[in-house]
């Protein structure tokens, strides 16, 4: 069985206590999305700028438990600053570890994904031991989803 | 404390006798699902590998023993309830598909644009959203009952929210705040202002001994998995010329008398609301749910609740002290056994996967109850809940669990 440390590891704490990015940025020019967990209540708001093809700006807003929390504030301190490109190979490398897989990368054709560095994120890996609360750790990364879809008017 | 054994009652229920990493499971989430006695997986079975056929169909024998069973169940949920006839008890797939039977049927005949319902802030939310579609169909008013700062509602304006009101629909127990309603004072004072009484029973009926006269209700809904019986099914309970009255719901087998190209005439009660095989095992489960409450006595287990609740909220207050916020009514006559609660600021999904650690099973998040989650200011809580089975040790569990979510959330 899974122990409680696999899960709330000292990073993960560090970042629910002491959350990085928090807050609001004016709309426009940056673009807010919203994400809920219908099941538990979690809540997020992502707002995101983004100018030329960089995120150059994040804050976060939201309640919930440890880990939606913290993984909000990781997510928002790993793509600060990095190119749309390059949050998105995040944003996938993430929801693999989470268990989650696009349908493109499980066929043997696509295309091998470069390698992702995950850094601090790496500390919510414990989080696959417990299913139910993988949805807790994904919600800010689909909500930063539709916020670089929105800010760079791809369609979802 | 009670007029049963309740180390006896545990041994009954087959799940509880699993352990999870050499320890034995404290299940408390009774007010989400109870668990399943013996006797009533047995009889379930027991009519899979003695009598499986469709009910009200054929001739042949088995055929007969299976609508024997089935509606052997209606008799004693009749009883069980003290309902005037078996008439007035329809099988559905729970409280919920009861509550919306009625706003769909009854609401979609009865109200027009502009009438208004009336619920309370503590309901749960099958008991908010059907009558929230119908508002946004048929343009009807939904009026609230709001809630007083010990957990119960607030009936200073009742008569003003029930002037010209067409239904009133309320929770007998609150599933999150386990508050008990004085369900027959509202009742009269729905049909004082000409209104019928809808009452969402999903939470008492398991735990109190319920008697609809008594109570003065016009519709009563329950679940059967709640009160040791299966899933799947759940009852209406009706007054007979209110149901009567009602055109049918969904459209079917069995529900009809006839069916002509043109047309079809409903069949009678209760099976004009029947439409389709109904959940023939789960029914018969429930038959030998209520024969396993009545051995308990009803009153027993009521008696049973009461001191436990009043148990667990003494023993969590003074180890806890300020560190402990109880959503609900303090005073045992007045709740049941669910216990919402805030742990230091520690969120109620983190307390949920600290106790599980100790195999300790309490509801975390909203309860489907989002409107009173807003009203308490709270996005979730965490729900302790006992049913038959619990006993003071299982208190014991949780208070000593909740300790070790401290040591990783306090700073």
């Amino acid at each position: 069985m899974p122990g409680l440390e696999d899960l709330y590891r000292e990073i993960v704490l560090d970042h629910y206590r002491n959350p990085r990015n928090k807050g609001e940025l004016p709309v426009p020019p940056a673009v807010r999305t919203e994400g809920v967990n219908p099941l538990c209540g979690d809540e997020i708001a992502v707002y995101l700028n983004v100018v030329d093809g960089h995120v150059v700006d994040i804050k976060v807003r939201g309640q919930g438990c440890s880990i939606s929390q913290s993984s909000a504030s990781m997510m928002s301190s790993a793509v600060k600053g990095r190119t749309v490109e390059e949050v998105r190979a995040l944003v996938r490398a993430f929801m693999r570890m989470m268990s989650i897989h696009e349908h493109a990368l499980e066929s043997d054709e696509a295309e091998p994904e470069p390698e992702v560095k995950l850094g601090d994120l790496e500390a919510l890996r414990g989080v696959v031991k417990f299913p139910p609360r993988i949805k807790c750790a994904t919600l800010a990364w689909f909500t930063l989803t539709q916020g670089l879809d929105e800010a760079t008017g791809a369609t979802a | 404390m009670a007029g049963f054994d309740v180390a006896r009652v545990r041994k009954d229920f087959p799940l509880l006798e699993r352990s999870i990493n050499g320890q034995r499971i404290v299940y408390l989430d009774s007010a989400a699902t109870s668990q399943k006695p013996r006797r009533v997986l047995d009889a379930m079975q027991q009519y899979y590998e003695t009598c499986n056929a469709n009910v009200h169909r054929s001739v042949y024998q088995i055929a007969g023993e299976a609508t024997e069973q089935y509606e052997n169940a209606r008799h004693k949920v009749r009883r069980f309830v003290n309902a005037a006839s078996e008439r007035e008890v329809v099988f559905v797939k729970n409280a919920t598909e009861a509550i919306n039977l009625v706003a769909h049927s009854w609401g979609r005949m009865h109200l027009q644009p502009g009438d208004a319902v009336v619920l309370t802030h503590l309901e749960h939310h099958a008991n908010i959203v059907p009558w929230q579609i119908l508002a946004a169909e048929r343009g009807i008013e939904i009026r609230w009952v709001p809630l007083t700062h010990d957990y119960e509602l607030d009936l200073t304006d009742l008569d003003r929210l029930l002037d010209g009101a067409k239904a009133f629909c309320f929770s007998a127990m609150s599933n999150v705040l386990g508050t008990i309603t004085p369900v027959r004072l509202l009742t009269d004072a729905a049909h004082a202002h000409g209104a019928i009484a809808v009452v969402d029973a999903c939470q008492y009926v398991p735990h109190v001994p319920t008697d609809v006269q008594e109570m003065g209700a016009d519709v009563l809904a329950f679940s059967a998995h709640k009160m040791c019986g299966p899933t799947g099914i759940g009852v209406l309970w009706g007054r007979e010329a209110l149901l009567d009255a009602m055109p049918p719901f969904l459209g079917g087998g069995d529900m009809i008398s006839d069916v002509r190209l043109d047309g079809f005439t409903p069949n009678e009660l209760p099976v004009k609301f029947e439409a389709g095989t109904p959940p023939i095992a789960e029914a018969v489960g429930l038959g030998a749910a209520i024969d396993y409450l009545n051995d308990l006595g009803m009153a027993n287990v009521r008696a049973h609740e009461m001191a436990l609740t009043g148990y667990a909220l003494d023993r969590l207050e003074e180890r806890y002290g300020d560190d402990i916020t109880v959503f609900g009514p303090r005073n045992v006559e007045h709740r049941g056994g669910a216990i919402s609660f805030a742990f230091r600021d520690v969120h109620p999904h983190d307390i949920s996967q600290v106790l599980d650690q100790s195999n300790v099973c309490v509801r975390a998040g909203h309860h489907c109850a989002k409107p009173l989650m807003r009203l308490l200011g709270v996005q979730a809580t965490a729900r302790a809940s006992v049913y038959v089975y619990n006993d003071a040790d299982d208190v014991e569990a949780l208070v000593e669990a909740l300790a070790a979510a401290s040591d990783f959330f306090t700073i």
